[in-house]
């Protein structure tokens, strides 16, 4: 089983509009799969259908060989990383509270364990430790950020979902956090899907890159792939400046 | 200056008077509170209902409270029960609003990645939802603390104490100084209150970091 996730034939739809046309797909452990594509294309709904935010109309989803119709969604979600555009931190939670809030679902954890804890999490996005007794207002958005995903880091899952994280934040930062959260894949070894409309981010950060167009994987490959045979002349106009 | 005076000269009434109003009003509060956060919690989860149960609450609130207390006397009788029922009905509706609106005006994203974290219901009601509406729940109870201790004093039109009691010895006996001195006291508790409910939601705002 070296799956992490398989998506078979999904469809979905929000009332007579079908977002997702038939989708197969498959995410090799490890792998750091992006998609990308316009919006509307459906990529968010993919992405929420992994953690069963969305569920398919049709078609089968299965994470680490569980199919999530036939498993306590709930208890999957907390092994699912799930880190978002602007962070959306929980307000009324310190940096700490937010980080120990998916480990915290599960069972108590002990004002040791939690300060531990979060040092690590904060360590591993190369925050601060003076960070932990902040609230979310108080923080810079490449720090909510970096919260963001040490939030959804902090239970060890295996899979790491991302819809669109560094949407929000400044070039700079942006660049940074590409650079850290490569790093951090390479330790970890986590499996990511992340989302993004910025191809020069789906370049930079994807092993392999999947182009979706009006709720169908239009194109899918390694770089080198799109860039020596792109399908078409969306594909072309998609990476053209690459 | 005579208000002071009477309020002096009769002190012993007064006292029985104002512990038996914040008794009353006290025991309303904690009535219209546990019963109107619940509901506002049960229809900010059951949305199809909400607009029923708060238009039902705003048509009561529309009664004049003289005529709710009146319509209350052949089920409940005279004294201090119907008026804590009266009290009660009427401070239901800023609680249950402003539950209702608090929680159902939570960042949804914010929701949603509670969710899709592995939060259950449970969690995400008692650990995201409670919690960020908090500051709009305690404005409403403030609101209803205020409005229960100021119609408190209508109730002894219907024979229960409190410092309506003044209020109407000094209508019926033409005595002006002992209504205003009533009165005065009314407006003490109730803004006294406020005021201490007021230090308790700026509390409440800085555990929960907002400013």
């Amino acid at each position: 089983m070296n799956k992490a996730i398989e998506i078979r034939n999904v469809s979905a739809s929000y009332g007579d509009h079908e977002v997702l046309r038939q989708i197969t797909l498959a995410v090799e452990k490890g792998e750091f799969l992006v998609i990308i594509g316009p919006s509307g294309c459906g990529k968010t709904t993919l992405l929420k259908m992994i953690n069963g935010l969305v569920l398919p109309v049709e078609g089968e989803v299965l994470v680490e060989g569980e199919r999530l119709s036939a498993c306590d969604l709930t208890r999957l979600r907390r092994r699912i990383g799930y880190a978002v555009q602007g962070a959306k931190l929980f307000p009324h939670l310190t940096v700490e509270d937010n980080i120990c809030y998916v480990p915290g679902l599960d069972k108590k954890l002990s004002k040791e364990d939690r300060r531990k804890l979060s040092v690590k999490m904060l360590e591993l996005v190369e925050l601060p430790a003076e960070l932990a007794k902040r609230f979310p207002r108080q923080l810079s958005g490449g720090q909510k950020q970096r919260v963001g995903i040490a939030r959804a880091m902090a239970a060890s899952p295996d899979i790491l979902l991302m819809d669109e994280p560094f949407g929000a934040v400044d070039e700079i930062t942006r660049r940074a956090l590409q650079g850290e959260l490569l790093a951090l894949q390479k330790k970890t070894g986590i499996t990511i899907v992340f989302i993004t409309h910025d191809i020069e981010e789906a370049f930079k950060l994807g092993s392999r890159i999947l182009i979706m167009k009006d709720g169908v994987i239009w194109q899918e490959g390694k770089r080198e792939e799109l860039l020596h045979a792109p399908r078409d002349g969306f594909v072309k106009q998609l990476i053209g400046g690459m | 200056m005579q208000i002071i005076q009477i309020l002096w000269e009769r002190r012993a009434f007064f006292m029985t008077c104002l512990l038996e109003h914040i008794r009353i009003s006290l025991t309303a509060v904690v009535c219209a509170g546990v019963l109107g956060i619940l509901l506002g919690v049960f229809i900010s989860g059951h949305k199809k209902l909400a607009g029923g149960v708060l238009s039902v609450i705003n048509v009561i609130y529309t009664i004049p409270s003289i005529s709710l207390l009146g319509f209350l006397i052949p089920f409940t009788g005279i004294g201090n029960k119907t008026a804590i029922i009266a009290l009660t009905v009427y401070g239901l509706l800023p609680i249950v609003r402003n539950t209702y609106t608090g929680l159902t005006n939570v960042d949804a994203g914010i929701l949603e990645v509670a969710e899709g974290l592995g939060s259950d219901g449970r969690q995400i009601l008692l650990g995201i939802r409670i919690p960020l509406a908090l500051p709009v729940i305690i404005s409403g109870f403030r609101n209803m603390v205020v409005m229960i201790i100021a119609m408190g004093g209508i109730a002894s039109f219907i024979g229960a104490g409190g410092l309506g009691a003044a209020i109407y010895r000094g209508i019926t006996t033409y005595n002006m100084t002992l209504t205003a001195a009533g009165s005065v006291l009314i407006a003490l508790l109730a803004l006294f209150s406020d005021w201490l409910l007021a230090r308790v939601q700026k509390a409440v705002n800085r555990r929960y970091g907002i400013e």
